[in-house]
């Protein structure tokens, strides 16, 4: 247990380089560009009639104090952090006034339970699968599964749920292609609110994964054909051990170490997924949140967005990263 | 060259059909040059025709012939492919030679930035380019933008390769002869990563277009070019499904799905080739 601590440490400070440079990243974006968000705000609110000269230089003032655009470079930059530290990121521009934080917050849980939701099941199923498959080469069944992984797997998320939403809400319309629940039931912790929330969950989870379930059976797959033919394995099999006990214990155990890697640099991936197929879907979300500030023009809150889904995202693979020691006890030794 | 193509053929199902999809979709494309519409002009044919003799695969709302128009997207889809995976091809291969073969600090500063690139999620970062550079987004801007982003999983595979190549005699022999890092890493150590960076090509090339077809339907990209994501941009608009436009979204889908699977059969099969254990498997030697 004693190279622990000095493995968690190791990942902490793995883990502020990323947020470093992520929210580093994202100032750099928004402050390079030749197009300065104030003057875009301005110019949008002045396009329907008259404004006063007195009038704009005071929502200009105003809005560069809104956006942390004021005083040098230096200023703007840590006046940028110490709003990322509080989680302040102004009001909404087209929520007007409700805070920024407020309204990630109120779509955190959405995206946050679809994609925990989903990426289990996936990881799961796809792994057991293809660790099945792995093993029992000969199964016909398991091998039309790796041609349909292979067919689906390669398809990017928009696509699929494009084909789920015309499938499903077209040409078979039996489930609910949009919204997060049903519009009229009281939210909380109530049946007929819950149950609309599952129902409504259906497509956008199916689509993210189906497109996951293909990486984590091609890969179990692969590692698993490669596991069998280790020594060990055939020792286990000449010593008369149970099938299902050499897979389940000695294969696929093995097996799982480089997938729980896996799941941690693929998360980043499965977030973009995310986004997108709650876009498609009408999630309420902050995938659809960042979509739709983008179109209404709300500078504050597509930085807000992307911050914290850098945060969120790296706060997940951190938390995989504490916990790879159970899946793998070499990391101790080390 | 031409032996390992005949032998791929014989003894891969995965590369023949991979082949054989990639070949229809590099067909399209090169149709595009005899076009007999220029890309951007509407109105051309008349709107809203279903596939029929006249026009193959029907019309759009917009006037232009669905088969024509999908040629010219689906070229503009894979040059935009090509562009970012050429680029982060480059970066990939400098991080990854370097790392690998310097060890030390350089190689755990270079694989800090590197798992960075790899954990931070990419598409918001993307959405927050287009967000500053509104119109001054182009498909070229995006494509130097999208490689920048996306070579950091293919630097740590091939800075695997390069701490193997740096441990063989051949490495030592070359630095005692005085040959210096970047004569080693570009004459010594780039043959020997090649394979695997023509199969990443590969996957890079359906991680880019992916996105640019998400950010294209989303109309975060230079709409006015014909792209495959574009054209299904101008279906939504048109509300082409609820109009029962189906052509009009239905080809584009098609093709690009094609192209995705295309592209990923023929990085796994070459992946199996670079193997020789599971070459050797696949021809019926010993396993």
């Amino acid at each position: 247990m004693r190279a622990y601590p000095a493995y968690v440490a190791k990942r902490l400070v793995q883990f502020a380089v990323v947020v470093f440079i992520g929210v580093n990243l994202a100032f750099l974006i928004t402050h390079a560009s030749p197009i300065d968000p104030v003057e875009q705000s301005i110019s949008a609110v002045t396009s329907f009639g008259s404004t006063s000269p007195d009038a704009i230089a005071a929502m200009r003032e105003s809005l560069q104090e809104l956006y942390g655009l004021k005083g040098s470079l230096t200023e703007q930059y840590i006046t940028f952090w110490s709003r990322v530290l509080r989680g302040d990121f102004g009001p909404s521009l087209s929520a007007f006034p409700t805070p920024v934080s407020t309204l990630i917050w109120r779509a955190l849980p959405w995206t946050a339970g679809l994609l925990i939701t989903s990426t289990v099941i996936t990881w799961v199923l796809g792994n057991l699968l293809g660790g099945l498959a792995g093993y029992y080469q000969r199964s016909r069944t398991l091998k039309v599964l790796g041609v349909v992984a292979m067919g689906i797997h390669p398809i990017p998320y928009y696509i699929v749920a494009l084909i789920l939403l015309v499938v499903f809400g077209f040409l078979w319309p039996v489930l609910p292609i949009t919204g997060g629940a049903a519009m009229n039931l009281q939210q909380g912790w109530n049946w007929p609110f819950v149950s609309s929330v599952l129902l409504h969950s259906i497509l956008p989870a199916l689509s993210l994964i189906l497109i996951g379930l293909g990486s984590w059976f091609l890969g179990m797959r692969s590692l698993v054909s490669n596991i069998v033919t280790e020594d060990y394995v055939v020792y286990g099999e000449i010593a008369g051990l149970d099938s299902r006990r050499i897979l389940a214990s000695y294969v696929m155990r093995n097996a799982l170490a480089p997938q729980v890697t896996g799941l941690a640099m693929s998360l980043g991936g499965i977030f973009n997924g995310a986004v997108i197929t709650e876009k498609v879907f009408g999630y309420p979300g902050v995938g659809t949140l960042l979509v739709d500030a983008v179109y209404a023009g709300d500078y504050g809150l597509v930085l807000g967005v992307t911050t914290v889904s850098i945060l969120g995202v790296s706060l997940g693979v951190l938390v995989i990263d504490l916990l790879y020691p159970l899946i793998d006890p070499r990391v101790e030794l080390r | 060259m031409l032996a390992i193509l005949r032998d791929l053929i014989r003894y891969n199902v995965e590369f023949r059909i991979g082949l054989a999809l990639i070949v229809i979709v590099l067909v399209m494309a090169g149709l595009s040059f005899v076009s007999p519409y220029p890309p951007a002009d509407v109105y051309v044919v008349p709107p809203d025709v279903p596939p029929s003799s006249a026009y193959w695969l029907g019309t759009t709302s917009r006037g232009q012939d669905v088969f024509w128009q999908l040629t010219f997207a689906i070229r503009n889809t894979l040059t935009f492919g090509i562009m970012v995976a050429a680029l982060s091809r480059v970066i990939a291969l400098v991080v990854g030679l370097l790392a690998g073969y310097s060890g030390g600090w350089i190689d755990r500063v270079l694989m800090s930035v590197n798992d960075t690139f790899i954990i931070i999620p990419l598409f918001p970062i993307l959405i927050l380019f287009y967000f500053v550079l509104r119109d001054s987004m182009s498909t070229p801007l995006l494509a130097v933008i999208m490689a920048g982003l996306g070579w950091a999983y293919d630097a740590r595979l091939i800075r695997s390769v390069a701490l193997s190549l740096k441990t063989r005699e051949f490495t030592e022999t070359s630095a005692f002869s005085g040959m210096r890092t970047h004569e080693i890493l570009s004459r010594e150590h780039l043959p020997y990563v090649l394979p695997i960076v023509f199969s990443t090509t590969m996957n890079n090339m359906n991680w880019s277009i992916g996105l640019e077809v998400t950010l294209a339907v989303l109309g975060f990209t230079d709409i006015n070019t014909p792209t495959i994501g574009g054209m299904i941009y101008w279906a939504n608009q048109h509300t082409a499904l609820v109009a029962g436009i189906w052509w009009w979204i239905a080809f584009p889908v098609l093709l690009v799905v094609m192209t995705f699977v295309g592209l990923f059969l023929l990085a796994v099969s070459m992946n199996e080739y670079i193997d020789p254990r599971s070459r050797l498997a696949r021809m019926g030697g010993a396993r």
